[in-house]
């Protein structure tokens, strides 16, 4: 039992179907160990404990009468910028630090009725602007396998959650790679859907054409389990697009049937390998880990093509002309006036939108509103908004000509493994660690990361894999036959091997 | 899609950032908008390798599925709780959100 947290999501469904043990046990023991441990990694800003004691009961209650929801009991956490009615919302926040949302998002709707609970919200970058988890209003977030080191962001919280054995899974989202670098930093595997494929209706929004919601775990199907109750057309999310709705973990267990005892279970597979990410810059105990992977793949009958995508300094310029813009646009709503922090004794009204956003917006997101009302103010707006949209439009084609040739482009999912808390880059230097996932966003593809090794001072290392739009159900089957055969993903941080 | 070539360098002011700052809405001192124009500076450098990106005759991507807007009926749905939303305003008075007086 002193374990449980260390069985994947499959096993703790099989645990609590055979009645090894309760929902209510399961729960107690994951509590136990973030109020013994989170205290080092810092993961949770609100814990929602007692509710879920209470849905624990009652999902083991429901199973006793006959209720087969394969979810149903299954603890997990989600990101804070995940709206959670009657529960504090706060993105990270000093702006949110008193938001009770009065209503949920769309995904915690559909995660609830799938019978999971829910024990918190994690921390985050302040808005999802960030790459370290080091920006919060609610301190850093520390990396469980080593606590000097950041856990990538914006969802670190999830992240450290994940990787020290608090949740099984946990929701994130992602813009630039917010769920992907994480996963990676923390050893564990995150993916990004298609834009579109899941509801952005009740996530706080960052860049709204380059947001989206996407779940975390140890495993690719530990991220099919969670990403199931995700996904689906949302008439409240106007860029929710209608679409098949596959049943991932079917497609998981029939791609390991149809492998059986084959050897090469990924014949046929072309996996796209572009030179442009592998130039100065990339760390080179995380290139050797991904040219090992890409052997391993190699091994289990996949052919590696080489491609040509766009240049990563021209796609890191793009999303930092866009996403700021965006984000300018977005946080315009954070003003003092309806909810969230408003500053004391206003003079008129024009002191209460200016010190009410300057006292609660922290030095990053200020730096990316300013960058973007630069962007999108006259004079500049053709020459820097209006070029970096055509920009993405050639990104795009650049995907789409890849593709042409491979089934999923791989790549590393960070230049770095996890750095160490403190190290205070200027702006330019961290926004150089997202140069392989910003591409994802702004094509709007699928994309995960995978756990391929570790360094030498035993940091992991991500695999990024990308995929055609709307073929989540091949990333996540490519990721989870290697996993067949690999044992990278088994590796448990030093948090997460402490028991309670 | 061709190279990248640095372009001309493109330094941002402490002025300007002061007069985007009040368009943001945020208040920024002086020293602060020198540390700002600064940090703006390096990163408006990495921007400069779109300046000689070929994009003629490229129109503008906002939105990556370029569908339209869905539409719904025309139907009134009843569904805003304002008492339940205005729960958490700073400050509220019959339904109104009151802020300092605007007009004299």
């Amino acid at each position: 039992m002193s374990e449980l947290h260390l069985l994947s999501t499959q096993q703790l469904i099989t645990g609590l179907q055979d009645k090894q043990f309760s929902s209510a046990e399961l729960t107690e023991h994951y509590i136990k160990r973030i109020d013994a441990l989170d205290s080092k990694i810092n993961s949770f800003i609100t814990h929602t404990s007692e509710t879920a004691r209470a849905q624990a009961q009652a999902a083991d209650e429901m199973r006793a009468q006959g209720d087969k929801r394969p979810l149903l009991g299954v603890p997990m956490a989600h990101k804070d910028i995940f709206c959670t009615q009657g529960v504090l919302t706060t993105c990270g926040s000093k702006m949110l630090h008193n938001f009770i949302s009065p209503y949920d998002a769309t995904i915690v709707t559909n995660i609830d009725k799938a019978g999971m609970i829910s024990l918190g919200k994690l921390n985050m970058d302040e808005f999802a602007m960030g790459s370290d988890n080091e920006s919060s209003h609610y301190g850093a977030v520390h990396n469980p396998w080593n606590l000097n080191h950041v856990p990538g962001g914006s969802s670190g919280g999830s992240s450290a959650a994940v990787a020290a054995g608090f949740v099984p899974v946990a929701t994130a989202s992602d813009t630039g790679g917010s769920i992907r670098q994480p996963a990676s930093f923390c050893g564990l595997t995150g993916i990004k859907p298609t834009y579109g494929r899941i509801s952005r209706f009740g996530m706080i929004a960052y860049a709204s054409s380059l947001d989206q919601a996407g779940s975390m775990g140890r495993s690719a199907m530990d991220c099919a389990y969670l990403l199931q109750p995700m996904i689906g057309h949302d008439p409240r999310d106007a860029t929710s697009i209608k679409h098949d709705m596959p049943d991932y973990v079917q497609d998981l267990n029939a791609a390991v049937t149809a492998a059986g005892d084959n050897a090469k279970p990924l014949e046929g597979l072309r996996i796209g390998v572009a030179k442009e990410y592998f130039t100065s810059g990339l760390d080179t105990e995380v290139e050797q880990a991904v040219r090992a992977a890409l052997k391993q793949y190699e091994a289990l009958g996949a052919t590696i093509v080489e491609v040509n995508i766009t240049d990563p300094e021209i796609t890191l310029a793009t999303y930092y002309m866009l996403a700021p813009a965006e984000a300018s646009s977005n946080l315009s709503r954070f003003d003092g006036v309806r909810f969230g922090y408003r500053c004391e004794n206003p003079t008129d009204l024009l002191d209460l939108y200016t010190r009410s956003r300057s006292e609660g917006f922290g030095p990053e997101v200020q730096r990316r509103i300013l960058t973007g009302t630069y962007a999108l103010s006259a004079g500049y707006f053709d020459a820097y908004y209006i070029k970096a949209q055509k920009v993405r439009r050639l990104i795009v084609k650049d995907f789409e000509d890849a593709f042409a040739n491979c089934d999923v482009i791989a790549s590393p999912t960070a230049p770095t493994a996890a750095y160490k808390l403190g190290e205070d880059l200027d702006p330019a230097t961290m926004y150089l660690g997202d140069v392989y996932t910003i591409g994802v966003n702004l094509a709007g593809l699928p994309a995960l990361s995978q756990p391929v090794g570790l360094t030498s001072n035993g940091l992991p290392i991500g695999l990024q894999l990308i995929g055609q739009y709307w073929q989540e159900s091949k990333l996540l089957s490519t990721a989870h036959l290697f996993q067949q055969h690999t044992d990278h993903h088994l590796q448990h941080s030093t948090i997460a091997k402490e028991t309670v | 899609m061709s190279q990248p070539t640095p372009a001309t360098e493109n330094t941002v002011s402490r002025q300007e950032i002061l007069e985007v700052a009040r368009l943001a809405r945020l208040g920024v001192d002086e020293d602060t908008a020198s540390s700002y124009a600064d940090d703006i500076t390096k990163v408006l450098k990495l921007m400069q390798t779109l300046g000689n990106v070929d994009t003629t005759d490229i129109k503008p991507l906002s939105n990556i599925h370029e569908v339209c807007q869905d539409l719904r009926a025309d139907v009134a749905k009843h569904d805003i709780n304002r008492e339940r939303n205005q729960s958490m305003a700073p400050a509220v008075e019959a339904g109104l959100y009151l802020v300092p007086q605007v007009i004299e």
